[in-house]
This record gives structure tokens, C-alpha cells and sequence, in this order.
């Protein structure tokens, strides 16, 4: 039994619907233990305080953010390679949803700043390239937006995808230079959570299990929504 | 040198407008498609042109030797006459454009701009253009939009005169343009895509 | 091929051809900033090649849904997709005018601008020569958005949405080239990448915005 069964929508509907439920129960079950774990059962740091606890929404955030990107590249191939129509729906479902994490974590970020920097903002890499990284996600849906044709959309996208994931990497590098090209060694980077000792860890590895949980169980349900609409279009246009 | 279109499926959004269309021109004759608007005519030729990729079944014809245009003549207002056709020659490798201001009457026309120009001299700078791309199979859609009853019996004078040259011509259009025994006709309603008929069984969103 | 160089060219100074209006909005850029951020010239002559860099950037946005759009309104795509030309020479010549004809007007024009923002007169030739590196990957970046939404009606605010994050990486390493050069500082780096960044994109590019015209001619 080949994964490539699944690229016939309907017996894609069918297979989702039926681990949908499972992947949704099992993100709630981890994200609710990781974050009432990591934020009433672990002391706090000696020096940040209980702000660094905001990492277990921080971090797993970022996570798939960047993964949500990187999933649509994939997807977005295989739809230019094999033209399977679910692939590029896929691809689609998945964007709104890298755009709220990218979101969660330029806005957790800001709110794990403030105490720390005493600004809401500061131009530090990392966030910086989460900000390029949201318009990246912004234009790929406007464009799914702008045009009619739904294979062209999807093809257009899909190059799109390719051509910003290459000129993302390329601004991840181009942002640290950038920042620490002119004043060496004032970054002020949210690497804390490297130092993170084990008692952070363990509900840091729940949370982030839960939000792939989450990620995955939300683009099913998108994609299974894209299809529907597709559905829905092709009878009326007959 | 024939046009060999057979079992031609056309596609737009994955849905199957026309298939099994299927149909043989030969030099010095034209071929008028007949249709509601809808049906796909513009969708078909394109395909012919190489404009939108074959799905299903052949064209056959010499390679490079056919030129698709639409009502819209490309014609940059801000050029001449002889600078539009010089540059259309220049990209389609053909050698001059004599032969295509005298045929189609410009010399009086050579160095207006083409902004200045009537919607017939207009029509006819496009035709001058197929001509100069030297290309002898013209793929025309509704190309009589926007010209009056003297125009359009121009228009099918100077594609007589085109035919009469060994040239060929498939014409998507409502008019009858006076052709004669050099047109056939062609009734697209027939290859109308049956409602059930999908791209690709797997893909089967119904 | 250079007849479609020559034609691009010709349309784009001939009336109604926007050319100089990219150069209208650097000038109303630059002008702008000092009525934003105060008169006072120490501050400005500070951020004058950032503001540069983003006026000549915004200027050569604008004038980018020209490369394409017309030629599609009004059939000349089509009969040229036809045409024996490989696409992918028709994205390139379409580029080299655009840089021609909106791109390196810009680079002359800036430091005559910058003066307006204190620019001293050695820093001139960094202005320049940064701009002159920089601006032709701007044009083939642009070239590959304006692609993108040449079928669409009012794709211009789609188009600078789309293409901005792709400046990016040009905007930095252009603008930091021309902050270091002024100040005497080692410029390899920021030079090595900005040139880097521009003949990739002007040689792989093309293949991308070729493919994308393609899709959107079917």
C-alpha cells in the first residue's frame, strides 16, 4: 500500500477523516500537559523569572512555522512533478496555518522581550527573519487568492514557493549579517532556551510534540475543506 | 503541407470542453469553426498554436508553421507602421517587410504611428504582421470584431489573397466571410465534451 | 533578441512609456524624508544610503507590471510565446530594458539626491557603484513577480507584496556595501555577496519567470 493511494481525494477524505480524530485528541492531550506542566510544575528561572516560560509557546511556534514552509515546498514539488491535485491543496491548507504560528511567535517573542529589553521589538535576527518569513507567507496567499483558475493558482504558488524558500534562506543569512555587521556582539538573541536545563525540557519536547500534532491535524482538516470546495465548483460547473 | 488535427481533446481548468475533434486542412484552403461562445473555440486554437499544452490526441503540421492572433493586433501606438512590422520580422527571422506593406496596401501608411491609424487599417497592420512573420498556417480568432460590413469584406479579400498564396487559415468566427469554395466549415457543437468525461480517472473529483 | 531590446526600449521613452517616472518618485521619495524625520543634516547624512537604497528600490517597483502587462493586453505575448525566441530569452531581454530604461537612471540620478540628504562628494562613487551591482538583480527579481500576476487586473499591489521579500536580501547587502565603502571600511563581504546575488539570480531566474509566463499564457 503506496502513500500515493492517498493523492486520490476520495480516498484521501476518507483516510483523514477517519485519523483526524486521533491527532486532534492527541494534540490537545500534549499541548495541555506540556504548558500546565512547564508553567505551574517547574520553578522559575533565576534569572528571567516566569517569563522565559513563555518558550513552550515560543518555541514550538517557530518550530512549525519554519516546518510549515518547508511542508509546502515539498508538497508544492510534488504537485509540479506528479499533479496530484490533493499535494497542492495540501500545500494551500498549510499556509494560513504557518501564518498564526509565525504570528504566535513574533508576538510571544515580543511579549518575552519586553520584561527582558524593556521594548516591545528589537531588530534581533531571529525575529527578524520570522518577520520576512510572514510576508513570505503573506504574498504565497494573497496569490492563491488573486487567481481564478485553481491549477493555475497552484502551479503559479508552487514556483513561488520554490523561488522564496531559496531567497528565505538566503535572508536568514543576509538578517545576521545585517544585524551583527555593524555592531559585533550586541545581538540580542533569544537563544536562551539552548541553556535550558532538563526540568525545562521534558514539557518542552510535550508542547512541541502537541503543536505537530496540531499542525498535522489542521492541515488535514484544510485540505479535506479545499477539496470539498473543489468538489463543489466542479459540480456547479457542469 | 496539411493541418492534421485528430482526436483533440481541449481543456481549460481541467474540465474537458471539446473532445475527439478531430479535422484536415490543406494549403490554399480555410476552415471556419463554428460555435456558441463557450464552447472552446479560442481554447482550441490556442492549442493548435502551442500556446496550451495537448492533453489528449495530435496536431500534426510542419514545425514552426503556424501564428495564433486574436482580435488584438499588437500593434504599439507609439511605433510606425514600418517599425511594428520591422520588429515582428526581425523576431520571427523573416527577411523584410516589402511584401507584406504591399499586399495589404501601407506604403502610404509606412511611417504613421500606429495610434494614428483607422480600426481597418488597424486590422489590416495585424494581418500585415501574420504576413511578415512568414509563417503560412494563420490561426485567427473572432478576428472580424470591431470592423464594419466594407471592412469585413476586406478582411475576407485579403484572406482570399492569403489562401490564393498557399497559405492556410482556421478562422473561429460568426461571419461569413465570403470565402467561397475555399472554406470549409465546421461545426464545433459536435465534439462537445460529454459531462462525465474526466481529465484523469484517479483525479476524480466527482 | 535586440530587436525586442530595441523595441522595449523605444516604448519605454516614447509617450505614455513611464519613462521617468521612476526617476519623479526617487526625487519625491528623497524629498520626502527630511520633511518625516527633521532637517537636521547630521542625522541625515547618516541614513542617506538607506534611504537611498529603499527610494531607488520603491522606484524600480513601480514600473515593474509594465514589463509584461502591456505586451499581454494586447496580444504581442502570445504571438512572441509563438515566435522562435525561447522564452526564456524573452524574460532576459525583457529584463535588460526594464534595468536599462528604470534601473540605471536610478543609479545615476542617487547621488545628485543624496546631496539633498548631506551626502559628501566622495561618497558618491559608493552610492553609485553599489546601485550599479545591485540594481540589475532588482530588475530580474522584479521581472520574475511581474510574471506572477501578468494576467491579473490591479496585480500591482500583489506585485510589491510578492517582490519586496525578495529584495531583501539585495536591499542589505547593497546598503551595507555603500555604509562601509563611505566609512573606509573593508567591503569585501557585502560586495562578494551583493554581486553573487545578482548574476545568480540574472542566470537561474529567467528558467523560473519563463516557467510562470508559460502557465499564465495557457
Amino acid at each position: 500500500m503506496s502513500l500515493w493511494e492517498y493523492a486520490n481525494p476520495v480516498k484521501f477524505l476518507s483516510f483523514s477523516g477517519k485519523i483526524i480524530p486521533w491527532f486532534a485528541a492527541g494534540a490537545a492531550f500534549f499541548i495541555s500537559v506540556g504548558l500546565y506542566w512547564g508553567y505551574f510544575l517547574t520553578p522559575d528561572d533565576y534569572k528571567q523569572g516566569s517569563t522565559v516560560k513563555i518558550i513552550y509557546l515560543h518555541v514550538p511556534a517557530a518550530l512549525i512555522a519554519i516546518n510549515a514552509w518547508f511542508m509546502m515546498l515539498v508538497t508544492s514539488l510534488i504537485w509540479l512533478i506528479r499533479r496530484h491535485h490533493v499535494s497542492a491543496l495540501a500545500a494551500k491548507a498549510a499556509a494560513p496555518i504557518g501564518i498564526v504560528m509565525t504570528l504566535i511567535t513574533l508576538i510571544t517573542g515580543a511579549l518575552w522581550g519586553q520584561p527582558m529589553w524593556g521594548t516591545w521589538w528589537a531588530w534581533d535576527p531571529r525575529l527578524t527573519s520570522f518577520l520576512i518569513l510572514f510576508l513570505f507567507y503573506l504574498g504565497y496567499v494573497a496569490l492563491w487568492a488573486a487567481i481564478d483558475n485553481p491549477d493555475t493558482a497552484a502551479d503559479l504558488t508552487s514556483v513561488l514557493c520554490m523561488v522564496g524558500s531559496v531567497f528565505a534562506v538566503l535572508s536568514r543569512y543576509a538578517v545576521l549579517f545585517w544585524n551583527q555587521g555593524l555592531h559585533q556582539g550586541a545581538s540580542l538573541s533569544l537563544d536562551k532556551e539552548k541553556n535550558v536545563a532538563d526540568v525545562f525540557y521534558q514539557p518542552l519536547l510535550m508542547s512541541i510534540t502537541g503543536f505537530v500534532l496540531l499542525f498535522v491535524a489542521l492541515v488535514l482538516i484544510g485540505t479535506r475543506t479545499e477539496i470539498r470546495i473543489r468538489r463543489a465548483s466542479a459540480l456547479l460547473a457542469r | 503541407m496539411t493541418l492534421t488535427v485528430s482526436n483533440l481533446s481541449v481543456l481549460r481548468a481541467s474540465r474537458h470542453l471539446l473532445s475527439g475533434v478531430g479535422f484536415e486542412v490543406s494549403a490554399g484552403q480555410a476552415l471556419i469553426l463554428r460555435g456558441p461562445n463557450g464552447l472552446g473555440k479560442t481554447t482550441l486554437l490556442r492549442t493548435i498554436a502551442g500556446l496550451q499544452p495537448v492533453y489528449q490526441g495530435h496536431v500534426d503540421m510542419p514545425e514552426d508553421s503556424a501564428v495564433y492572433a486574436a482580435h488584438l493586433d499588437g500593434i504599439k501606438s507609439t511605433l510606425t507602421v514600418r517599425e511594428n512590422l520591422e520588429f515582428w520580422a526581425s523576431v520571427f527571422g523573416t527577411d523584410s517587410i516589402g511584401a507584406g506593406i504591399a499586399t495589404f496596401d501601407m506604403e502610404h501608411l509606412i511611417d504613421r504611428p500606429g495610434g494614428m491609424l483607422s480600426a481597418g487599417q488597424k486590422r489590416r497592420l495585424g494581418l500585415a504582421r501574420l504576413m511578415v512573420t512568414g509563417r503560412p498556417i494563420w490561426l485567427l480568432d473572432e478576428p472580424t470584431v470591431s470592423l464594419d460590413t466594407v471592412a469585413v469584406g476586406q478582411f475576407g479579400d485579403m484572406i482570399a489573397g492569403h489562401l490564393d498564396r498557399g497559405g492556410m487559415a482556421v478562422i473561429a468566427t460568426h461571419i461569413d466571410l465570403g470565402l467561397g469554395a475555399r472554406a470549409e466549415t465546421l461545426d464545433l457543437s459536435q465534439f462537445k465534451a460529454a459531462p462525465e468525461q474526466k481529465y484523469n480517472p484517479n483525479e476524480a473529483f466527482l | 533578441m535586440n530587436a525586442l531590446l530595441l523595441r522595449d526600449m523605444r516604448l519605454a521613452m516614447r509617450a505614455g512609456g513611464g519613462f521617468g517616472l521612476s526617476l519623479a518618485f526617487f526625487l519625491i521619495v528623497v524629498v520626502l524624508v527630511p520633511f518625516g524625520v527633521g532637517p537636521e543634516m547630521g542625522l541625515l547624512s547618516k541614513i542617506a544610503p538607506g534611504i537611498l537604497w529603499v527610494g531607488a528600490l520603491l522606484a524600480c517597483l513601480l514600473s515593474l507590471d509594465r514589463i509584461f502587462a502591456l505586451d499581454f493586453e494586447d496580444g504581442t505575448l502570445d504571438l512572441l510565446a509563438t515566435a522562435p525566441l525561447p522564452i526564456e530569452a524573452v524574460v532576459s531581454v525583457k529584463s535588460l530594458a526594464h534595468w536599462i530604461t528604470t534601473g540605471l537612471p536610478l543609479v545615476l540620478v542617487a547621488p545628485l539626491l543624496g546631496v539633498l540628504l548631506g551626502l559628501q562628494s566622495d561618497a558618491f562613487y559608493w552610492i553609485v557603484l553599489s546601485l550599479l551591482l545591485g540594481t540589475p538583480g532588482l530588475s530580474v527579481i522584479g521581472t520574475f513577480g511581474a510574471a506572477l500576476t501578468v494576467g491579473l487586473k490591479r496585480g500591482g499591489l500583489l506585485l510589491s507584496l510578492l517582490v519586496l521579500p525578495l529584495y531583501v536580501p539585495t536591499l542589505i547587502f547593497g546598503a551595507e556595501l555603500a555604509r562601509r565603502g563611505i566609512a573606509g571600511m573593508d567591503v569585501g563581504t557585502p560586495m562578494s555577496l551583493l554581486l553573487g546575488i545578482t548574476f545568480a539570480c540574472i542566470a537561474l531566474l529567467p528558467f523560473a519567470s519563463a516557467a510562470v509566463l508559460k502557465i499564465n499564457l495557457r
